[in-house]
């Protein structure tokens, strides 16, 4: 089955000047670097890592929020990567993103009801009763009494407000969602129902959807298949329960290890490796021992080492 | 002698619309070496109660009373500006969530932690540098020589929260309160800024005040826990007790939320509704309009009482 939205040896580099003036010279920072990832159809995949990771910029890559340096995004099959904007909008009703801050992402000026029902005004989707009628629904179905709909996102909490963002999401019935950290901002008690409010969203829709974020926990409860970002590489992947269980990379095994333990019983000392140590934790595998068909290298690669299980090693 | 004793403190904040009742008679103590954890959502009063009790509150707007407000026996409610100035820093010190803004963008760290020594003792320029240098040191930064001479932007979050956490035990406090310290954090480095806490704390017998909204923080830090609610103290007890056995239906309930305790995709067991209003905060138990245990009797306060050896709880449907 084609999966709703595909990575390919996406790369994304950004050119920072390190000096101004008449001959400034700049520096490259690779923040994505030959990316490759699978979002089948109707699954949610975690994409995780450390703050600077690439993780934020590849779910931008996505989208085409901004443009890749190279590889190829595939939606529903469909390479997107060359597509001009005109071509490009039809297929943004296919993927929408919730964001983290969603009182950056709602505009102060419009009532929730316009917010809601502004995707169908630009994709000229039924008439403005129509419109409304849809935005009302959504507001609805997202856990907010139609009477919301005159109000503004001034009167909201941190959890309602991210409610109108997956509802102006959804309205398109788009296929694809990344959600970058949508509930990182919110409280504990509120953090579960917005979590609870996506698991019956994508049960309901056969939605996809690329959940970005740092916190393992929600990470855990949430997604089907997780893949490990750092320094821009995915460094490994595998179903989340594979991931959580037997961690096979040196930097999974530490982000999984930094996790705070709800248990004060089990209280200890931890050990903190630096990067370099982790680096030089590469897994070092055989050819022969791996699931796919693989050359050596001493250059760190994501191997497979069985069907659903990605890491990257040095392969000898 | 008691680091900390608050007896019925209650904040307002009188406003427009009606004044905002952020923090409403509570009570905790502290004993000398002791670590307390405050944990509480947003709103739920735990920073507003830290920022009363070290009067960092501009007053007016904000209005304090209590039945005793006390800082290592001094009474912080008469305390002037002169005595306010020598126990801040001296007595107690903060570190605050976000390090960036803590921090002045136009002076360099070392700059800042030299004037902190030197406002509060007298030391000349250079022994006071001798000393940021080894309390940088102290907070497990590699190469203290270059931090003094950095600015706050050169540096990363988990970097400057060092830095915040060494400017801190720059007067040698009795008590350090942190508020929300990793949560802007990373969380391999929100691992290391709190063991670092907790190893500085048994280290130089301090007393500490961990305010977080966090459970895991406060299950990995402290030894006893204050769970704040609406402006109010719910349950209050030692921290193993409290996770064996939380008395409290929001305790209970906060625990129960937390994602990830089992394995699987799965529905997590959610707190229906939203948090009270701070204006017009609901009659008796703030927790109640949520509380799957309520009844008639919970629309009045319920008393803090005793619900085991140094346990307390503040519910109708207790034990």
């Amino acid at each position: 089955m084609t999966p709703a939205l595909e990575l390919r040896g996406l790369n994304k580099s950004f050119h920072l000047k390190t000096k101004g003036g008449f001959f400034p010279s700049y520096t490259e920072l690779r923040a994505v670097r030959d990316v490759n990832l699978v979002l089948p159809t109707n699954s949610i995949v975690g994409l995780v890592g450390e703050s600077g990771s690439g993780k934020s910029t590849t779910g931008m890559l996505a989208m085409r929020l901004l443009e890749p340096t190279s590889g190829q995004i595939l939606v529903d099959g469909t390479d997107i990567t060359m597509l001009d904007h005109i071509a490009l909008k039809s297929f943004r009703r296919k993927m929408q993103v919730v964001f983290q801050d969603s009182y950056s992402a709602l505009d102060p000026m419009m009532t929730l009801q316009q917010i809601v029902a502004e995707p169908l005004h630009i994709h000229h989707i039924g008439t403005l009763s129509e419109q409304k009628a849809a935005a009302l629904d959504m507001l609805e179905r997202v856990g907010l009494d139609r009477r919301y709909g005159g109000r503004y996102s001034h009167e909201l909490s941190g959890g309602q407000r991210q409610r109108v963002a997956i509802a102006r999401a959804l309205i398109l019935k788009p296929t694809v969602l990344v959600a970058d950290e949508p509930t990182s901002a919110l409280d504990v008690s509120v953090k579960a129902q917005i979590i609870n409010l996506l698991l019956d969203l994508q049960k309901e829709r056969g939605l996809s959807i690329l959940f970005i974020s740092h916190d393992l926990s929600v990470v855990r409860a949430l997604t089907d298949e997780v893949a490990v970002m750092c320094d821009g590489r995915i460094v490994e992947r595998a179903a989340t329960e594979t991931i959580f269980t037997t961690p096979r990379h040196p930097y999974t095994r530490a982000l999984l290890d930094a996790i705070p333990v709800l248990n004060p019983h089990l209280r200890r000392t931890r050990m903190f490796l630096s990067r370099e140590q982790i680096n030089a934790a590469t897994p070092r595998l055989r050819a022969i021992d791996l699931a796919a068909k693989c050359d050596p290298s001493a250059i760190p690669q994501l191997v497979a080492i069985n069907t659903n299980h990605h890491v990257e090693a040095i392969v000898t | 002698m008691r680091l900390v004793d608050i007896e019925n403190l209650t904040v307002d904040f009188p406003q427009h619309e009606g004044t905002v009742q952020a923090v409403r008679g509570v009570s905790w103590h502290l004993a000398a070496g002791e670590s307390l954890g405050i944990v509480g959502e947003s709103g739920s009063g735990k920073s507003v109660t830290c920022m009363a009790l070290l009067r960092l509150l501009r007053e007016p707007p904000a209005k304090i009373t209590a039945d005793r407000l006390e800082l290592v026996g001094e009474n912080m409610l008469t305390a002037d500006r002169h005595k306010l100035a020598s126990i801040r820093g001296r007595v107690a010190a903060m570190v605050f969530q976000d390090p960036m803004t803590a921090f002045d963008p136009v002076f360099t760290i070392g700059h800042q932690i030299i004037e902190t020594i030197q406002a509060h003792r007298s030391v000349s320029k250079s022994q006071a540098k001798a000393e940021a240098s080894s309390l940088l040191a102290k907070v497990e930064i590699k190469n203290p020589a270059a931090m003094l001479e950095s600015y706050p932007h050169q540096l990363s979050g988990g970097m400057l929260q060092r830095a915040m956490i060494a400017m801190a035990l720059s007067c040698r406090p009795q008590i350090l309160v942190a508020d929300e310290p990793t949560t802007a954090l990373d969380v391999t480095i929100q691992a290391q800024i709190l063991q670092l806490i907790k190893g500085l704390q048994s280290e130089l017998g301090m007393g500490l005040v961990m305010i977080t909204h966090d459970l895991g923080v406060i299950a990995e830090t402290v030894d006893r826990v204050v769970v704040m609610y609406g402006g109010r103290v719910m349950e209050e007890g030692p921290v193993q007790s409290i996770f064996d056995a939380p008395a409290h239906p929001y305790t209970q309930a906060l625990l129960r939320s937390i994602p990830g305790q089992t394995p699987g995709r799965h529905r997590l067991i959610e707190i229906s509704g939203g948090s009270p209003s701070p204006v017009h905060p609901p009659a008796g138990c703030p927790f109640h309009p949520r509380c799957d245990r309520a009844d008639a009797k919970c629309k009045e306060t319920p008393p803090f009482m005793a619900i085991a050896e140094s346990r307390h709880a503040a519910c109708w449907r207790l034990p």
